[in-house]
């Protein structure tokens, strides 16, 4: 198994698409640095606007690293799953296509072992994916903006809230952030494995990820109280932000914030579970697909 | 040497909805075998081999491949088998090097580079060890894939039209290869393809399948009785010899077609077959052997085009 894992990493590393992500996430985060480098007060001005009276900060030291991080990664996590859908959704239909799918299963390894092999380097990747994130959007920014306390604009009901998070209270943030990311992204990982096994070609199950995030994302925002029931709490597009929650801080009576607290401990759990079963599930279905499939490619 | 039967069917069948691809199929393959697997296009071959390498599930029926039941023992027989299934496709953005390492990894051998490079020399790859193999020609890439099948010593190998798409140089030397697997390696062999004059340079048994079916198995040089001929005639009276020939040893094989007669015909009964005719006041104006493989082949398994070539 572990030799086999080792060989679908080569394989993914000896693509070129797959630099493809890491070229896309570099491009994405450097405009938004540039950006913000150059007007980022324009931005401040625009987010601080409501609270401009009752809220004294410094709006240079709010643009810092641990903020510009927040931005990015709210803007990006959206974008990634298509990322991580390219490599995926080509495990098993890239294969087939061409033809080593066949020449494979002629070795003496078991269809299930092939799958998970391919599941776990479509994890690494996803995590490489979100480390190289790490880097340019936390590291990265922390160097050319320096580190402060970090603000979070926030929605909340009808009403809109800045959070205030201490600068020494945040890095744990982050870890906790990409590792709930990193489960959210691996949901994607494990449907675009199971699209890839029904396919020959790896355009079908990358585009059918995609239109399949996309629909459920809206489905996930629409707010119809029939839907918030009953359809919401299964989709696992309701919990792909799930992990803001590390940075909505606790406060006391007075609206002090509370560090290391977080606000809704229950819901960041629940929803990882959530998320894992649905990994568990998907990753079941395409095992089960899998072994019985006739390999006509 | 002890003959052992290393792949046996039995009942083989693989249906698709309402078609039937493979239909009761049984055959058995012995130790040092060169097998060949013969049918035209879609007789079912690929779907049987497919089935021989566990890539397609069987509807019912059985295969034991060294004495042990494919389904239960599919890795331990696997690790003994080497296969090309049609074309010799491989990870075109990887080298020739690459790939074979994989696939040496795969097959749970312990490759390093010494023998990776000696299995690289022996299908004439060394030097082009690091190009990727999206720049190789099609005869490359079969080598490569040979090398790929070998590459773990298998006891077994399976070839699925290994000469489709290649040139004569190409097809002679996978015919070398063959011979010198069998002949100098004791490897058993089942090689399929549609055309029987490979076949019969090759193979010692062999196997005819049409629509799913065996039409025929046994050893080549007895199937391929080379004292059995197919003869065209032309005489100075063919409504006659024909009216005689249908009353003749030879009447269940004669047939007509435009100015000609055809029949199958042991060689040493020719010139007993002169002298019937002759003997019947009818001359012979031409006499002449036909291909008798393609009419064997063609004969076996499609009677109507066999007749249609004739009359043609």
């Amino acid at each position: 198994m572990w030799s086999l894992l080792q060989i679908e990493l080569f394989k993914i590393s000896k693509r070129p698409r797959t630099y493809l992500a890491f070229v896309a996430i570099t491009a994405i985060v450097l405009i938004f640095q540039l950006a913000f480098k150059a007007d980022g007060k324009s931005y401040m001005n625009l987010m601080l606007q409501t609270v401009q009276d009752s809220f004294e900060l410094n709006k240079e030291s709010a643009i810092n690293g641990y903020f510009m991080c927040y931005i990015i990664l709210n803007t990006l996590l959206v974008q990634v799953p298509i990322l991580v859908a390219l490599v995926a959704g080509d495990a098993i239909s890239g294969e087939a296509n061409m033809g080593t799918l066949r020449l494979m299963l002629t070795k003496p390894i078991s269809r299930t072992q092939i799958i998970l092999a391919k599941f776990i380097a479509s994890f690494v990747f996803t995590i490489m994916l979100l480390l190289w994130m790490a880097f340019m959007a936390l590291f990265l920014s922390t160097l050319i903006f320096g580190i402060d306390d970090m603000l979070i604009f926030r929605v909340k009901g009808e009403e809109s809230q800045i959070l205030q998070i201490a600068k020494d209270d945040i890095v744990w943030r982050y870890f906790a952030a990409f590792g709930y990311a990193a489960v959210a992204l691996t949901v994607i990982a494990a449907l675009a494995l199971l699209l890839s096994v029904f396919a020959e070609n790896s355009i079908g199950p990358i585009i059918t990820t995609v239109c399949i995030v996309i629909v459920c994302t809206i489905v996930s925002n629409l707010n119809v109280p029939v839907i918030d029931k009953n359809v919401k709490p299964w989709l696992f597009t309701s919990y792909l932000v799930g992990w803001k929650g590390f940075f909505y801080i606790n406060t006391n009576n007075d609206g002090q914030p509370l560090p290391g607290t977080v606000e809704n401990w229950p819901a960041i759990k629940s929803s990882l579970l959530i998320l894992f079963a649905h990994i568990f599930l998907l990753l079941t279905i395409t095992i089960a697909v899998f072994r019985k499939k006739d390999i006509l490619s | 040497m002890y003959m052992s039967t290393i792949i046996e069917v039995k009942d083989l069948t693989k249906q698709y909805n309402k078609h039937t691809a493979v239909d009761h199929l049984s055959f058995k393959i012995q130790t040092g075998d060169v097998y060949g697997f013969l049918g035209q296009n879609g007789a079912g071959k690929s779907t049987t081999i497919r089935m021989l390498l566990s890539l397609i599930q069987p509807t019912s029926g059985e295969i034991n491949i060294f004495g042990k039941n494919l389904k239960a023992h599919r890795k331990e027989i696997l690790k003994e088998v080497g296969a090309i299934i049609e074309k010799p496709d491989m990870y075109k953005y990887l080298s020739a090097y690459d790939n074979l390492s994989i696939f040496a990894r795969m097959s749970k051998v312990k490759a390093d580079r010494k023998k990776i490079m000696e299995e690289l020399d022996r299908v004439g790859l060394a030097e082009r060890c690091h190009s990727k193999v999206n720049t190789f020609s099609q005869g490359m890439k079969q080598r490569l894939g040979i090398a790929i099948a070998l590459i773990h010593n298998p006891s077994l190998i399976i070839l699925d039209e290994p000469t489709n798409g290649l040139d004569p140089q190409g097809i002679a030397d996978i015919r070398r290869l063959i011979l010198s697997l069998s002949n100098e390696m004791n490897k058993t062999i089942m090689v399929s393809s549609h055309l029987l004059s490979e076949i019969e340079l090759i193979a010692n048994r062999m196997i005819v399948i049409d629509k799913g079916r065996k039409i025929v198995e046994g050893n080549v040089n007895e199937l391929l009785d080379p004292s059995r001929t197919s003869l065209q005639l032309n005489t100075t009276n063919n409504e006659a010899a024909l009216a005689q020939l249908q009353l003749s040893p030879w009447s269940d094989s004669v047939l007509r077609k435009a100015n000609q007669i055809e029949l199958q015909i042991n060689k040493s009964e020719i010139p007993l077959l002169v002298k019937y005719l002759t003997d019947l006041n009818i001359g012979i104006n031409m006499l002449q052997p036909r291909h008798s493989l393609e009419a064997y082949f063609l004969s076996l398994t499609n009677p109507e085009t066999y007749v249609e070539s004739i009359a043609n």
